[in-house]
């Protein structure tokens, strides 16, 4: 049977999927077990032993400075800031995704000037924005805005400016004004594309969101991440990251439930 | 008797190309026009002239002796091939549309009693387009002769003035097409309809229309092949009773223009 027909059973394809998860986690352990078996104080390849003791530190021990527990206030910090960047730039992106898409004069008015902001490279403005916000919060939720805004625009207008012409003159012989048909027509179908657009997104979001705490900031993952890393603390740095990865993972996997769940119309509902 | 849509010398034209040219039209209310021609005859251009998506470069279109705006509006009411309901509402939603576009310009959508009335009037719409029995499907989980059905639903709750159908069964199996040719036939009688459809099939152009028209090239420069556009070559009136096809005056004169 040819490879291309092959179908994957539900119990199979989660086997095969934690297969290579589960190859690197045992080459890690063999490498890192070869160099403590050189250099018991190695500190490049920690074992899972260490990194347990760092973390629990950091889980349930408060800090001796700010007596916060240190992990869950990173987590918090993070997740805060990355929540009003996403938030912000959803919100800007439906409405102004929306009107430049339905309305061919705000159209060309505009999209000139979201194109141009979407080509700049986010980090080469951090500076102006610290400058102009402080190195306080806004910078930082500014940054993955900035980031990441102009290319959800530009998808959900692109989105909704290739809805079948049909539709569009079908709204109008049925009354709809301009208003209407933003409202009923092409706001609706733009929802489940907008989070698509959010899924897509998470991934820069990140980047700019680690990027602004590593540069500026007294907390939250990215923060601790470069701090540590003047101690060669792999044994936090590595489940910081593991940690990252679930968070963005779960917060991919509830973007896509949700999608399902509130647009049924639009993952071809089975009968 | 005054014709309820006159176009009086239209030309459609895109820059140097001449689509249309000279077309002369005057379609009788409660009438069912059929438009037959080859591809790129302008058929539909002269449909999206109508129903006001382009406005003619030259000539006037006048419905009820006003003339139209370029621009679509509820008494005209359309179906096309594809693409002509809403994926995301269902049936009864996708009828209720125009019902709420009508009635609630700000917010679109019909509350309390006022939606009630409204849900009754588009169930019973429904019912006549036989989907009485599918009013919570999505579009994509309906056939394709069953979306065409929504379509004319949603068009005639707006009660238009004339309906115009693009290729409206081109993309249904044979016994589909039957269906819904009894459909519209049914419907166009039930509810006075005015109807124009252009269509591919020669057969399906007879058997509906109570007049049939021809677009074609009067004129053709070999070298120029976008010099001179289509206009109706044959205006067929039929008399649906003796199911006898009558062919029509100049019909044939007009043809030979064709070989200079």
């Amino acid at each position: 049977m040819r490879w291309v027909n092959r179908r994957i059973g539900r119990g199979n394809s989660i086997l095969l999927g934690a297969l290579p998860i589960a190859l690197l986690v045992l080459l890690y352990l063999v490498a890192a077990a070869s160099r403590h078996a050189d250099n018991p104080n190695d500190k490049i390849l920690p074992m899972p032993g260490a990194m347990a003791e760092a973390m629990s530190a950091l889980l349930f021990q408060p800090d001796q400075l700010s007596g916060k527990l240190l992990f869950w206030a990173d987590t918090f910090a993070s997740l805060q800031r990355l929540g009003i960047g996403l938030g912000i730039s959803t919100l800007s992106a439906l409405l102004v995704g929306l009107v430049l898409g339905v309305l061919p004069p705000v159209r060309a008015t505009f999209s000139p000037l979201v194109t141009g902001i979407a080509v700049i490279p986010p980090i080469a403005l951090l500076p102006i924005l610290f400058i102009a916000f402080g190195l306080g919060e806004t910078a930082k939720v500014a940054l993955i805005v900035i980031g990441i805004a102009p290319f959800m625009i530009r998808d959900l207008a692109g989105h909704v400016a290739a809805l079948p012409k049909e539709q569009i003159i079908k709204a109008q012989t049925l009354g709809a004004s301009s208003w209407q048909l933003m409202l009923r027509v092409a706001l609706p179908q733009a929802m489940p594309r907008l989070i698509q657009a959010v899924r897509l997104s998470l991934g820069p979001a990140w980047v700019f969101l680690i990027s602004a705490e590593a540069i500026a900031s007294d907390i939250g993952l990215g923060y601790r991440i470069f701090l540590v890393r003047r101690y060669l603390s792999m044994d936090i740095i590595l489940p910081y990251v593991a940690w990252i990865a679930l968070l963005a993972v779960a917060i991919d996997f509830l973007l896509v439930w949700s999608s399902r769940r509130l647009f049924r119309w639009a993952h071809g509902a089975s009968h | 008797m005054s014709a309820l849509l006159s176009l009086r010398n239209v030309w459609v034209e895109y820059g140097d190309k001449v689509v249309l040219e000279r077309v002369n039209l005057d379609i009788e209310a409660g009438s069912f026009v059929s438009i037959v021609g080859p591809s790129g005859a302008g058929k539909s251009s002269l449909l999206r002239v109508v129903l006001g998506q382009e406005a003619p470069s030259r000539g006037s279109i006048l419905l009820d002796d006003t003339p139209l705006a370029p621009e679509c509006g509820p008494d005209r009411g359309v179906v096309f091939q594809r693409y002509s309901v809403f994926p995301h509402l269902s049936v009864l939603r996708n009828t209720l549309f125009g019902l709420e576009c009508a009635q609630a310009p700000l917010t679109a959508r019909l509350f309390g009693g006022r939606r009630r009335t409204a849900l009754a009037e588009a169930e019973e719409m429904l019912i006549a387009v036989g989907l009485g029995d599918n009013l919570h499907l999505y579009p994509a989980e309906m056939s394709g002769g069953m979306q065409q059905r929504l379509a004319i639903a949603q068009a005639l709750i707006k009660r238009p003035r004339i309906l115009l159908l693009d290729e409206p069964f081109g993309a249904l199996d044979p016994g589909i097409k039957a269906d819904m040719h009894a459909l519209i036939t049914r419907l166009w009688s039930d509810y006075s309809l005015t109807v124009i459809m252009v269509t591919h099939d020669i057969k399906e152009a007879f058997t509906l229309g109570t007049r049939v028209l021809a677009l074609d090239k009067r004129r053709h420069d070999p070298h120029a092949p976008n010099r001179f556009g289509a206009t109706v070559v044959y205006d067929l009136p039929l008399n649906k009773r003796q199911a006898v096809s009558a062919p029509a005056e100049s019909g044939i004169t007009i043809d030979s223009f064709n070989n200079i």
